[in-house]
């Protein structure tokens, strides 16, 4: 059978879709920004965004940049109506202390128990790590938005990460290009699978045991 | 001040209405060390107090320990620091950006130091010290590599690493506006590390855009009271860099 996976945008949207009115929310920096794109319009969600910002709006208009304005990407952004701006050691305390219900993070491996790692290669690379770890520990549910496997093919659901860590058993829920995985106590279970992909073919393209989960539970 | 409280009177020493924090930019930096840490305020290139760090270039310190969210963008502000030679050790949560060119060099080369320390972990680090707290526990890192070598605790099930209070000698923020009293401003996200780093150093030194006269900053939104602030230093506003950075 044939299938087609799902693009950047897709993934994106499925995510907004699941993201209830009133969560607060952080979208990490790469992929998981695009879920700004796609918030429901008839839906009021805080966006979160590390360097002092609750209610951060999309981009501006071109030509009404202000450099004061960045998200955690420092790409200009705009404050809503009701928007708040505050120093970093309050954000990270909203952040760690359990106040963000919705955390969406990129990655390059997860694991069978929802071990993430996303924010160092190894070898020469310079590490960077940012607010991940933060982030990781602290929001109430840190789903992953990535890419189902490497360009080489390799899955990035894994037994165990080979990449070093960023947070121990934290994921809930990884959006990928070919379903949905969520991450329970009794192992990873898949929805939401592309049309045409059967979960037989997902397993083996995991690499990992995959149940069919039952109806999806709300966030 | 002086010691045993001379300086603080009403009557002798100074009196009312002489306090003034504000002082020229080469002043404000005259006094700064070799070998001092100091704390730079700024998250990409918002919040930069690049007046300051061109001044910190010219006066001449070197041997320094910079703390700061990135390693300069560019060559500007951190970046025209690290160039100029004066870094040993850099302090910070993400060093590698689209343009962080001149910090990648130095690292390759083995000529800085890098201390990696989660963002949160950072700025918790700077209001541990501001507050006088010698060390604290936080879940963030725990398990991973930057947490190797560190105490640890299982704290309510979940385990927990020893993070020790992170001060400076010299704090170098932006603000927007600030008085004579010290008492800042910010404006929008270039907010960021600033009032925390001005609670943290011995010396904290801000550049603000606009100087205004005691009472018309509302004292309800006052962000960083005066008595975190050393010194205040207006600097012209000049035209936004609209370069807008592809990284984290």
């Amino acid at each position: 059978m044939s299938y087609a996976k799902l693009t950047r945008e897709e993934i994106a949207q499925r995510i907004a879709n699941d993201i209830p009115e009133g969560a607060y929310v952080n979208l990490g920096i790469g992929m998981p920004t695009l879920v700004g794109n796609h918030l429901p319009n008839d839906r009021e969600i805080f966006l979160h965004s590390e360097n002092g910002i609750l209610g951060m709006g999309p981009a501006p208009a071109p030509g009404l940049e202000d450099m004061d304005l960045i998200n955690a990407g420092k790409e200009p952004v705009t404050l809503l109506t009701g928007g708040a701006y505050f120093h970093h050691t309050d954000s990270f305390a909203m952040m760690r202390g359990r106040h963000l219900d919705i955390a969406v993070l990129g990655a390059f491996q997860v694991s069978v128990s929802g071990d993430l790692a996303n924010w160092h290669t190894g070898g020469d690379a310079i590490p960077a790590v940012g607010g991940a770890m933060d982030l990781a520990v602290g929001a109430k549910n840190v789903w992953v938005m990535m890419e189902h496997l490497t360009r080489s093919g390799e899955s990035k659901i894994v037994e165990r990460c080979t990449y070093p860590l960023t947070g121990i058993g934290v994921v809930k829920r990884v959006y990928t290009d070919l379903g949905v995985i969520d991450v329970t106590p009794r192992g990873l279970t898949a929805s939401c699978l592309v049309s045409g992909l059967s979960l037989d073919e997902l397993q083996r393209l995991s690499g990992v045991p995959l149940a069919r989960s039952g109806a999806r539970a709300a966030a | 001040m002086g010691e045993g409280g001379e300086g603080l009177g009403r009557e002798g020493g100074l009196s009312i209405g002489m306090i003034d924090k504000i002082v020229p930019v080469e002043a404000a930096l005259a006094d700064v060390s070799d070998g001092s840490t100091i704390l730079v305020g700024g998250f990409g290139g918002a919040g930069v107090p690049e007046e300051l760090i061109d001044a910190l270039i010219a006066q001449g310190a070197k041997d320094l320990t910079i703390v700061n969210n990135n390693a300069g963008n560019g060559e500007v502000g951190v970046a025209a620091l690290l160039k100029a030679g004066r870094v040993r050790k850099i302090v910070c949560s993400y060093p590698r950006t689209a343009d962080s060119y001149v910090f990648d060099a130095l690292y390759r080369a083995g000529k800085i130091e890098l201390e990696l320390v989660p963002q949160g972990t950072l700025s918790e680090r700077m209001r541990a010290a501001g507050a006088g707290i010698g060390a604290f526990y936080t879940p963030t890192g725990y398990g991973t590599d930057l947490a190797k070598g560190k105490e640890t605790r299982m704290i309510d099930g979940e385990g927990h690493v020893l993070e020790h209070a992170l001060r400076g000698d010299v704090a170098l923020v932006k603000a927007e506006r600030g008085d004579r009293w010290g008492n800042l401003v910010y404006r929008k996200s270039a907010r960021n590390f600033g009032p925390t780093m001005a609670s943290a150093a011995k010396c904290t030194i801000a550049q603000v855009y606009e100087t205004v006269e005691l009472g018309a900053l509302d004292p309800e939104c006052i962000v960083t009271p005066g008595i975190f602030v050393t010194r205040v230093v207006k600097v012209p506003r000049k035209p936004q860099r609209l370069d807008v950075e592809k990284a984290a």
